[in-house]
């Protein structure tokens, strides 16, 4: 389909400012008055806090105010999981305890320094098999382990064998939290040839956002104004308003920018820090800038779960996967994490279509940092483990790992999952032809395991999967009488210009040029529509429907009000040109300026003032009756698409790795996405390499490590962590999409950002077991150090299974 | 170890040195707003973009606190605050630095450039920030500025770099969003334009 703006490059309205530094992040404001809070952190893994006794710091001059647990939750803090804006019962090190408001930082820190806060120690565990042992230490309030949804904390329990024995290798045999399962899982396995079985570990990491979640609030005429750092714009107010007590129609976030979001950014509940500065702003009268450091950021900013897992795979003597059993214990960190690994269950499903799956799977805390949604939550940590079990399959059948892969995948029409719902479509025989071909494949099948003095070649070949769209959210154009289209985004700006390449498809339904459009973002007094959470790689498929419905019903509007004024019906009247005319004789119509006039003569539901969608989510109505009569307007509510709108992603790779060192370079790297109708190719092209800069991070570097005496971080920064550099990441990463258009998106689009991770994951995770002649680690991250000591035949340090540790 | 323990009493007696100290005593060492009671603050004078800025510093005052909290200069960010991410380089007599890892007291002979000063007095942007946006190379844009400033450093000594030696010469600026593909486009770009 030829359109104006899909599928066309463009310049994102913000860009200019991010290469000139003038847009600003939330630390870059100032306001007049502004006093600066600083936060008094837990310095032990698990305590009660039994006194604070803070009358020599509120007693200094420069000192305005200490905020506290007491103060934000006077009703007692919330019994549920997930971080706290303040707290009385850390369970990690670094947790907030309270906050004080000085003068300046220094002042604040003094304060802090003189506040005397009595903990009574309590137990801690850092590896969630140490906690389920009988006799181990609980992470969570009341001496609890786990969280069972709608019931509240527990506590969950193996003997100390049954432990023992999963650490040793074999299969778990406590009872699982969590089980569903498809299909016949002994009579898959029953007509297997070939069967695979191992425990294997991914670890946890942290996020690590560029842009720490600095905070400044003040309050203005009743009003919350809120500088803050998350991945979404409407739905983080929407959700932060009850967190500070204040009513959504009092906040006005504000956020031009993020600097990087990856999931622990989306939603106001895995930011409550932000409720500090508000909080602390409403206490005091002033307005309170709360700038937080990489390693606050490290504790406050969420990790991904690891996995303590264990995996059987049986395939049929045609490559046909027969059946998968899959049991993990999630690290849940110190306050509850997410359902990680069901979606690795589910992703299996998706991506191989076994004839029967059983999952089975236990979330257990240990007092490590936060965990929750991380690029592909689940879906990624499980590519890297179960790719080179798919080599070996193809390997042991004497199928080539290429048509292995083509044999279990999944087609339009099928379904997957728990629920076992349809995609909306999918292109996964396309990608694996497009991935292969464009990185020769086939023709590099000759240089694997070749050896050149101690370097060796392995290749690999990744798949990667998420679910990508969501819908049932609204979309606000408005027009004023110099005719320019303004589109009302709720979408945050998380670096991926969602919120200006769905912007596009209003754009292109009013046949609008670029250049006469103004996308209202930035904050949320722009009178924004609501928008699910910039998560989930939904943000393309979910708001270019909103963005359409609403240009598609100001579209309506304008040729109802030309039929009625210049004959004719509705049906006869077109767009082009800035204009709204008859098809038939294209003089006869109205310039966008004159129609736009005419509505707000007409008023009602012209300019939103009647006959508005009955389903409009409170935030939207909010926005809505602000602008009601002010312009001419399109307003929209979604309705709920069916199906599954999946993002897919295929990964080959070639590494030399170095036998001496236990290093590996990316020689070549080519990724391929199936991700419906591309909007934006410059900003699919960032989503791809930035997937697989995670996707190397995944499979070879980043790992959460904890001083096992005091339970410290030790991987607060950089490069403990380690994030991929320049360096780590190959010198050029060919990118390319299949681009077929998915028939539940009007402008055929579906998402990516998750999925291009865990192909490169899996495709890195292959090659290394490729060019070790195939050792399967069965871990993530496979570290130099575990390279170096497998070549070495020389014992791992950590036991079996460790989590939050260094294996190597 | 008492299982009631006060948070200062454990500090000085399990953590003094080790990371919790440096969670709540790092910042304010960095700080433009330390004001040690009863120390003499200098008046300094740093050229900065070409202008010579008079400004209050603090002996510990790091480049890059004196650059966004004084003189507000915010294109300049804070990534680490640790010399671990290049967010903050600036050029220090052309030469890629952290300005998070230097003390403005050591500037006072020095020719600092940041973001704010690559544009021409038309309001043109420079070539690399020229070829950023057209290259789209920045994701979030946190770490951008940094990647500006380590890209022009590198064009000045060598304008013609092969995407290898770019990637070396770009190697101090991390990009949590990893968009080093898309950097690399813009600094090959950039060295074209000229
Ligand atoms: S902020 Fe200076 S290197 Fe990170
Ligand atoms: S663009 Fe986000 S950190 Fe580089």
């Amino acid at each position: 389909m030829a359109y104006m703006h899909i599928g066309k490059d463009f310049v994102p309205p913000d860009v200019p400012g991010k290469v000139t530094g003038r847009i600003k992040y939330a630390e870059d404001y100032t306001r007049e008055g502004m006093v600066y809070s600083r936060l008094l952190t837990s310095p032990i893994p698990h305590a009660r806090v039994l006194d604070i006794d803070a009358s020599e710091a509120l007693a200094m001059d420069g000192v305005f105010g200490i905020l506290t647990a007491d103060d934000v939750y006077p009703d007692g803090e919330p019994q549920s999981t997930g971080l706290k804006i303040l707290t009385n019962e850390p369970t990690l090190v670094g947790e907030p305890i309270l906050a004080v408001a000085a003068i300046d930082e220094k002042t604040a820190e003094t304060a802090i320094s003189r506040i005397n806060v009595t903990f009574e120690r309590l137990p801690f565990v850092l590896d969630p098999l140490d906690s389920l042992a009988e006799g181990g230490a609980n992470a969570y309030p009341g001496d609890q382990n786990t969280f069972v949804f709608r019931q509240g904390f527990a506590t969950e329990k193996w003997t100390e064998d049954q432990v023992a024995s999963f650490r040793a290798g074999n299969e778990p045999t406590g009872e699982p939290q969590q089980t569903w399962s498809l299909g016949d899982l002994e009579a898959g396995f029953a007509a297997s040839e070939f069967v695979y079985e191992t425990t294997f570990t991914t670890a946890g990491y942290p996020h690590h956002s560029m842009e720490p979640r600095s905070a400044m609030a003040y309050w203005e005429d009743g009003k919350l104004y809120l500088h803050g750092t998350s991945q979404s714009l409407t739905a983080l107010a929407d959700g932060m308003a009850p967190i500070i007590g204040v009513p959504k129609k009092d906040i006005v976030f504000i956020n031009a920018a993020t600097g990087g979001g990856f999931g622990q950014r989306a939603r106001a509940n895995s930011i409550p820090s932000m409720a500090i500065p508000a909080k602390m702003s409403q206490k005091i009268n002033r307005p309170v800038m709360m700038r937080i450091t990489r390693e606050e950021e490290f504790t406050i900013g969420g990790a991904r779960q690891g996995f303590q897992g264990w995996i059987k795979v049986g395939f049929k003597p045609d490559g046909v996967m027969s059946a998968c059993d899959l049991y993990i214990i999630s690290d849940n960190g110190g306050k509850g994490g997410g359902g990680d690994a069901s979606s690795a269950a589910d992703c299996i499903d998706v991506l191989y279509q076994p004839d029967a799956l059983r999952f089975r799977g236990t979330s257990i805390g240990s007092n490590t940092g936060h965990r929750g949604a991380q690029r592909g939550p689940g879906q990624n940590q499980i590519a890297p483990i179960i790719a080179p079990i798919l080599d070996k399959a193809a390997d042991a059948l004497g199928i080539s790992r290429l048509e292995i892969r083509k044999i279990n995948a999944p087609h339009n029409g099928d379904v997957a999952g728990p629920r076992q719902t349809p995609f909306t479509s999918a292109y996964v025989p396309e990608s694996l032809d497009l991935a292969t071909q464009q990185f020769d494949w086939e023709g590099r099948q000759a240089r694997r395991r070749q050896r050149k003095g101690s370097k060796v070649i392995g290749l690999g070949l990744g798949q990667g999967y998420h679910n990508a769209g969501r819908s049932g959210m609204d979309g606000i154009v408005t027009m004023g009488t110099d005719g320019r289209l303004k589109i009302h985004n709720g979408v945050g700006n998380l670096g991926t210009y969602s919120y200006a390449s769905t912007s596009r498809a209003a754009a292109e339904v009013l046949k609008m040029p670029w250049e006469n459009c103004d996308v209202l973002n930035v904050r949320t007094d722009n009178h924004l529509p609501i928008t699910s959470p910039q998560d989930g790689s939904n943000s393309i498929f979910t708001n270019t429907r909103t963005m359409f419905g609403a240009a598609t019903d100001m579209l309506n509007k304008m040729k109802q009000i030309a039929a009625n004024d210049l004959g004719g019906d509705p049906a006869d009247y077109d767009v082009s040109n800035e204009r709204v005319h008859q098809i038939a004789d294209e003089s006869v119509g109205y310039t966008y300026a004159d129609i736009a006039r005419r509505a707000m003569e007409l008023g009602g539901k012209y300019t939103g003032e009647a006959d508005l969608p009955d389903e409009l989510a409170e935030w939207t109505q909010i926005s809505v009756s602000r602008l009601a009569g002010s312009a001419f307007m399109g307003v929209y509510h979604d309705a709920r698409h069916e199906g599954n709108p999946p993002g897919f992603t295929v990964t080959c790779c070639e590494i030399e790795l170095d036998l001496e060192t236990g290093k590996y370079a990316i020689l070549d790297m080519v990724t391929i996405a199936d991700s419906g109708t591309i909007v934006h190719p410059q900003g699919m092209e960032n989503q791809l390499v930035g997937g697989a800069v995670w996707g190397i991070g995944l499979a070879g570097y980043e790992r959460h490590v904890y001083d096992p005496q005091n339970g410290l971080p030790a991987s607060t920064g950089y490069w403990q962590s380690k994030v991929p550099t320049y360096l780590d990441t190959p010198v050029k990463i060919g990118t390319g999409w299949v681009d077929l258009p998915d028939p539940e998106n009007p402008v055929g689009a579906r998402g990516i950002g998750e999925p291009s991770m865990g192909a490169v994951s899996a495709a890195l995770a292959a090659a290394i077991t490729d060019a070790l002649g195939g050792h399967h680690f069965a871990s993530a991250p496979i570290t130099a150090d575990m390279i170096i000591n497998h070549l070495a035949g020389t014992e791992e340090n950590a036991v079996p299974l460790a989590q939050n540790n260094f294996r190597g | 170890m008492n299982p009631k323990v006060t948070r200062r009493r454990f500090i000085k007696g399990v953590v003094a040195s080790g990371a919790a100290a440096t969670t709540t005593g790092m910042w304010y060492a960095a700080n433009g707003q330390n004001r040690p009671s009863g120390a003499v603050e200098r008046l300094i004078r740093i050229n900065v973009n070409g202008q010579l800025r008079s400004v209050d510093v603090a002996p510990q005052e790091t480049l890059a606190s004196t650059l966004r909290y004084k003189l507000g200069l915010t294109g300049t960010k804070l990534g680490c605050n640790r010399g671990e991410c290049g967010a903050c380089t600036v050029l220090v007599d052309d030469v890629a630095t952290y300005a998070c890892s230097v003390l403005t007291h050591s500037m006072k002979n020095a020719l600092i450039e940041t973001v704010e000063g690559l544009e021409s007095p038309n309001g043109d942007l420079h070539p690399v920030q020229q070829a950023f946006v057209e290259e789209l190379s920045p994701q979030c844009g946190y770490c951008t500025p940094g990647q500006v400033m380590a890209a022009v450093a590198l064009l000045r000594e060598n304008p013609n770099p092969t995407r290898e030696e770019a990637r070396h010469a770009m190697s101090g600026n991390i990009c949590r969003c990893g968009s080093y593909d898309s950097y690399l486009d813009g600094v090959m770009r950039a060295a074209q334009l000229g």
